[in-house]
């Protein structure tokens, strides 16, 4: 019971909308930076994608896998610099909220892929299930 | 008891989320209902991806010169949103103004660079009727270039209700709410160019 009263009265315990940022001090100077740094990774992530998709650099049955490890990086850039998102206290609902949802799309790509995988390599090919079908 | 009231009491001093926390965080749960319908196109598109029907498939089709330039206006468009909402948060109409412009101009450059590419690909006999990646392909990235141009008109929307209302409390809601969506579609995009364009070309 107690536990509910640990939240500091300060203001750190109330909810911020998705897509908004506390600061404090300098407002302007301080937002502006963190929109810079977040144009500087996108950038550099993507450019990185496209320059490893060709480079030899990358084993190259690997480079699907590092394409979408960058991807999710610069994704997670996005939504830490251009959406704010963190992992504080005031962020739980959008932070839970954004989680469920990572969770359908798993869901319904992976699922999606796995079925899909299996059922080419489990059935047969069409022209003999039209034959069947005769 | 005691104990129970006293932390409804507590819980009372920092309040009920105001109107801009929970407008806003029911259009993020718009957004990541959006993202999942988007999953599905994608999972659509990776169990297509080589249903070519003897046509042609991405690494003929796509050109990266044009997809780099489309993420370039993406990229710095959704920076230019950041910008107008931080104009947004300060109250400065004039660089809100500017913001929102460049944000429209990127993402109308977009826009065109994403229908020049799909014109040309039907002008080559490879529409979205030609075989089932190709109509996966289109509704894929279709999708997202119709949810730009909503965008868009959103934009010009919000800029038009600046100037008619200023930024009344629901207007800068309706900002929130725009930021949000903008954004997401950028988020979006990374993942079209990733899976779309990127892994059809892996030599």
């Amino acid at each position: 019971m107690s536990a509910v009263h640990d939240t500091p009265a300060t203001g750190a315990g109330i909810d911020l909308a998705p897509g908004e940022e506390r600061l404090d001090g300098s407002g302007v100077a301080q937002g502006v930076r963190g929109y810079l740094i977040g144009l500087v990774l996108a950038a550099v992530l993507t450019a990185a994608s496209f320059y490893f998709c060709f480079s030899g650099l990358i084993y190259g049955p690997a480079i699907p896998a590092a394409l979408v490890a960058l991807a999710a990086a610069q994704m997670g850039v996005h939504l830490v610099f251009f959406l704010h998102l963190t992992t504080g206290p005031d962020n739980t609902n959008n932070a839970l909220a954004l989680a469920f949802g990572v969770l359908i799309v798993t869901l319904v790509i992976g699922g999606s892929l796995w079925i899909m995988a299996h059922l080419n390599h489990n059935m047969a090919p069409m022209s003999q299930l039209m034959d069947m079908q005769r | 008891m005691t104990a129970a009231h006293a932390a409804g009491s507590n819980s009372l001093a920092s309040g009920p989320a105001s109107k801009r926390v929970y407008v806003g965080y029911g259009f993020w749960i718009f957004i990541l209902s959006d993202m999942v319908m988007f999953s599905a196109f994608f999972a659509a598109f990776a169990v297509l991806a080589d249903a070519t029907a003897g046509g042609p498939g991405g690494r003929q089709l796509f050109n990266l010169t044009n997809v780099a330039w489309e993420t370039a206006c993406l990229l710095l468009s959704s920076f230019a949103c950041g910008m107008a909402s931080i104009a947004a948060a300060s109250r400065n109409v004039l660089w809100f103004h500017l913001a929102m412009a460049v944000t429209f101009v990127l993402g109308a450059a977009f826009l065109g660079l994403e229908l020049k590419e799909f014109a040309g690909l039907a002008a080559d006999g490879a529409g979205p009727q030609r075989s089932a990646f190709l109509s996966a392909f289109f509704t894929l990235v279709g999708c997202h270039g119709l949810h730009i141009t909503a965008g868009l008109l959103w934009l010009l929307t919000m800029m038009a209700q600046v100037v008619a209302k200023g930024f009344r409390a629901d207007i800068l809601r309706r900002i929130l709410c725009f930021t949000l969506f903008w954004h997401a579609l950028d988020i979006i995009w990374v993942a079209i160019f990733t899976v779309v364009y990127l892994m059809e070309k892996i030599p």
